[in-house]
C-alpha cells in the first residue's frame, strides 16, 4: 500500500523559501498571492495491506524522523 | 583527558577537531558512526559538516545513527558532549537540547567570523573564561536558532543560553544577528549543563597564523575543567 503524506513548516514558524517564491510568482505577474508556503511530499509504499495499518506506521515514521515536530506539521493526504 | 569525535559520512571538520583537541593536550580517537560503542571518553565532540548530505533535515538522519545511541547514554548519565555547527543540529534533532535551527533568515551560507559573548559561565565549557566576548568563524547555512516560546522561556529560565552572536564590544542586538537566530543565540545547554551545542567553529581560530586564538582559550579552559 502507498501512503502519500506531505509535511509543512507550522503557521508561526518563518519560511523564507516561501517568501522568496511569493516575490518571484509576484514579479511574474501572477498578482493576488496572499502568501506561499513551502512544504514536503512523500510517498512511502509499504508491504502492508491494512490501510489503517499501514498509515499507522506512517504516522509514527513522521514522528520519529520525517518530521520535526518542534516546526513541522504533518498529515496523511491518501493511502491506495 | 580522553575525547572522542564522531565522524559521519559528511562531516568535514572531524580532523581539524581533532587537532585541536590533540594541540591542547587531549588524547582524541575518531569513531565512525556506525560504531556501536564509545571508547573510554571525558569528552564526545560531534563535529562540523553535511552528514548524511543535509538530507530531509539537517543532522536528521546522523541523530538516529548507531552510535548515537551511545552519544545519548553518554550524555544521559552526565557525559561531557559538545556538537559544532552540524553537530549542533544533530543534538537537536537527537532531542538531547530544545530548539531547532532553520535555513538562515536571508537565504544565504554565511561563512566569516562573527563576535559572540558568553552569557553563562557557569560549566565546565566556559568556566574560568577570562574574556566575555570572544571571535570565532561561522560557515553555515542552517544557523537559524528556532524553539516554540514556551521552550524559550525555558531555557531562558534555567540559564541554558551559552552564546549570543553580538560586536566586538558585547552589544547584542538585530545588527549583530547573522542568521536570524531567535535572541541571537548562537548556542545552548542542556538544563543539566552537560551538553553544549553552538554553531561557531571554535577549531578554526587556534593558530594565530591562520586566524586567531580566541578558540585557543576555548580549548585550554575546556581541558583544564574537565580534569
Amino acid at each position: 500500500m502507498k501512503v502519500s503524506v506531505i509535511i509543512t513548516l507550522k503557521k508561526d514558524v518563518l519560511d523564507p523559501q516561501g517568501k522568496v517564491i511569493h516575490q518571484t510568482l509576484d514579479g511574474m505577474g501572477f498578482n493576488g498571492i496572499n502568501e506561499v508556503r513551502q512544504g514536503k511530499y512523500f510517498v512511502i509504499d509499504t508491504k502492508e495491506n491494512d490501510k489503517k495499518v499501514a498509515e499507522d506506521k506512517v504516522e509514527e515514521m513522521c514522528k520519529k524522523l520525517l518530521a520535526n515536530l518542534v516546526i513541522e506539521d504533518f498529515k496523511i493526504i491518501g493511502s491506495q | 583527558m580522553n575525547s572522542s569525535v564522531i565522524t559521519f559520512p559528511g562531516s568535514n571538520c572531524d580532523r581539524d577537531m581533532d587537532v585541536a583537541l590533540k594541540k591542547f593536550g587531549f588524547k582524541n580517537k575518531m569513531v565512525w558512526h556506525d560504531d556501536t560503542e564509545l571508547p573510554k571518553s571525558d569528552l564526545v565532540v560531534l563535529p562540523g559538516g553535511f552528514s548524511y548530505g543535509d538530507y530531509l533535515r539537517c543532522g536528521s538522519m546522523a541523530s538516529k545513527s548507531k552510535i548515537m545511541h551511545s552519544v545519548i547514554n553518554f550524555a544521559k548519565g552526565g557525559g561531557k558532549v559538545i556538537g559544532i555547527c552540524n553537530g549542533f543540529q544533530i543534538l537537536v534533532e537527537s532531542g538531547l537540547l530544545p530548539g531547532v535551527l532553520l535555513r538562515n533568515k536571508y537565504l544565504e551560507f554565511i561563512c566569516k567570523n562573527v563576535h559572540v559573548t558568553i552569557n553563562n559561565k557557569e560549566n565546565s565549557f566556559f568556566k574560568d573564561f577570562d574574556k566575555d566576548t570572544v571571535e570565532f568563524h561561522i560557515a553555515h547555512n542552517e544557523g537559524n536558532y528556532f524553539c516554540s516560546n514556551e521552550q524559550l522561556k525555558e531555557i531562558q529560565n534555567n540559564n541554558q543560553i551559552a552564546l549570543f552572536y553580538s560586536d566586538a564590544d558585547g552589544n547584542i542586538d538585530e545588527k549583530n544577528n547573522p542568521n536570524g537566530s531567535i535572541k541571537n543565540i548562537a548556542g545552548i545547554f542542556n538544563q543539566e549543563m552537560n551538553v553544549l551545542g553552538m554553531m561557531p567553529h571554535p577549531e578554526r581560530m587556534i593558530d594565530p597564523a591562520l586566524s586567531g586564538e580566541d578558540g585557543s582559550i576555548f580549548f585550554k579552559n575546556l581541558i583544564n575543567n574537565l580534569k
